[in-house]
């Protein structure tokens, strides 16, 4: 199991800010971001994609979404 | 409609956004917006403070469709899309006090981020040494933000809530269309007009709405905002948002070479004055403000226009900022900085200062 961040009602840049903070903590692995801006999910998106990792899945629950970024 | 959601969130959408932000603002100031003001967020609302009265500095005074047409064209934008998102409770006192000192610092500069980027795309060299102070700013920003600075999780709210600053602002364009600037007359039953000075430059009403809403639209959709811009590069080595405001200065340089608007020097530039220290001091004031509020004025508006409450009281307090700069001595001209501008850039940072270090989470 990974790590599960929860930036919903987090404004600019605190969804990127922890996101990366997981990401250069755990190297690889499987990182859940809960968040509930299209912004954030696009910011969170691209900054983990320009540190090497993928969105593998992303699930939409009324106004969040649920992002699952892996690295192997 | 996905398609179009994409495309915004690409780099070449949002270096398409700073094109289109550049080239409109170039023309706007031929149409008849002040000098290499073709759009100012700070300017532009410490006109709308003037033009309900909050100040009487008669010469900037004027209820600015623009503002009214970014706030509208994001809620529209909000609502077509389906990111209306009504929210509000991170900390609205200090988003409050943060607008105000940030509507301090940009009047002591004379300009926002927007209209920095526009100063220097007209040739004026002061802007160098605001954009510097701004990035300044931003910088010392991150430097809170590494250290945990974060005002809070905003809850989900009413609709209501999120519909209160676009209101206002259709309350606003009624009222300058239902009271009209008066032949030679400073003031109508309701607003005042400026007769002299830029704030009675303005490109014809409905032009101003139009390319405020298609801005409005443009910058909501993908989220343009020139605090971020800096903040993100500095904090993240990512240029994404830095690229659009490249596009944008890049864009209005070109326009302003076409049209004949380009004058490079120092000395007599359009409300811009040239004591560099204050240009900086007070752009680093304004830049930390909007790095700690977690975006740049223009994209206060958005958020506000997509229901962000807490970014609607930012935006009420650079109002109520722009007044008391002016009713004060706070604000420059083209003389020079404003009796007390020197204590205002201190006493903005030093509380800054006290709000990013105070509100960290250990």
């Amino acid at each position: 199991m990974g790590t599960t961040i929860d930036t919903r009602g987090l404004s600019c840049p605190q969804p990127v800010l922890l996101t990366l903070q997981a990401i250069k903590k755990l190297n690889k692995g499987q990182i859940m971001v809960l968040v509930d801006t299209d912004t954030s999910k696009e910011n969170v998106i691209r900054a983990a994609t320009s540190q090497g990792w993928q969105l593998t899945e992303m699930q939409k629950e009324g106004i969040e979404y649920q992002l699952t970024l892996t690295r192997d | 409609m996905s398609v179009w959601k994409n495309l915004f969130a690409t780099r070449w959408g949002i270096i398409g956004v700073g094109l289109v932000i550049g080239v409109l603002a170039a023309l706007l100031q031929k149409w008849g917006n002040p000098g290499n003001m073709g759009i100012c967020v700070a300017c532009f609302e410490r006109d709308i403070a003037g033009g309900l009265g909050l100040h009487r500095a008669a010469v900037v005074q004027y209820v600015r469709p623009e503002i009214i047409g970014f706030v509208l064209g994001a809620f529209l934008s909000a609502y077509l899309f389906k990111e209306f998102r009504p929210r509000a409770g991170s900390a609205p006192i200090v988003r409050f006090v943060l607008g105000a000192i940030a509507m301090i610092g940009a009047l002591v500069f004379l300009g926002c981020p927007w209209r920095a980027l526009l100063r220097l795309a007209g040739g004026d060299g002061n802007a160098l040494f605001g954009l510097l102070g701004l990035v300044t700013g931003v910088w010392i920003g991150t430097l809170f933000f590494k250290q945990g600075y974060n005002l809070g999780r905003t809850q989900v709210t009413y609709s209501s809530v999120g519909w209160i600053l676009p209101l206002l602002m259709v309350g606003l364009l009624l009222l300058r269309l239902i009271f009209p600037p008066l032949p030679e007359s400073a003031q109508n039953s309701i607003l005042f007009y400026s007769l002299k000075g830029p704030g009675a430059m303005y490109a014809p009403v409905m032009v101003s709405l139009a390319v405020g809403l298609l801005i409005g639209l443009i910058c909501q959709r993908s989220r343009f905002c020139t605090m971020g811009a800096f903040r993100d590069l500095i904090l993240f080595g990512q240029a994404h948002l830095f690229s659009g405001v490249l596009a944008l200065l890049a864009a209005a340089w070109v326009t302003n070479l076409i049209v004949g608007q380009f004058h490079p020097g120092f000395a007599n530039q359009p409300v811009a004055h040239t004591m560099e220290i204050w240009n900086f001091g007070g752009m680093v004031v304004a830049g930390l403000a909007f790095a700690l509020a977690g975006g740049c004025p223009g994209r206060q508006l958005f958020l506000a226009g997509e229901g962000d409450g807490d970014a609607a009281v930012f935006v009420l307090g650079m109002i109520v900022g722009a007044g008391v700069a002016h009713n004060s001595k706070l604000a420059s001209s083209p003389q020079g900085i404003g009796q007390y501008g020197i204590i205002a850039v201190i006493l903005g940072l030093l509380a800054c200062l006290a709000i990013g270090y105070t509100m960290r989470i250990k």
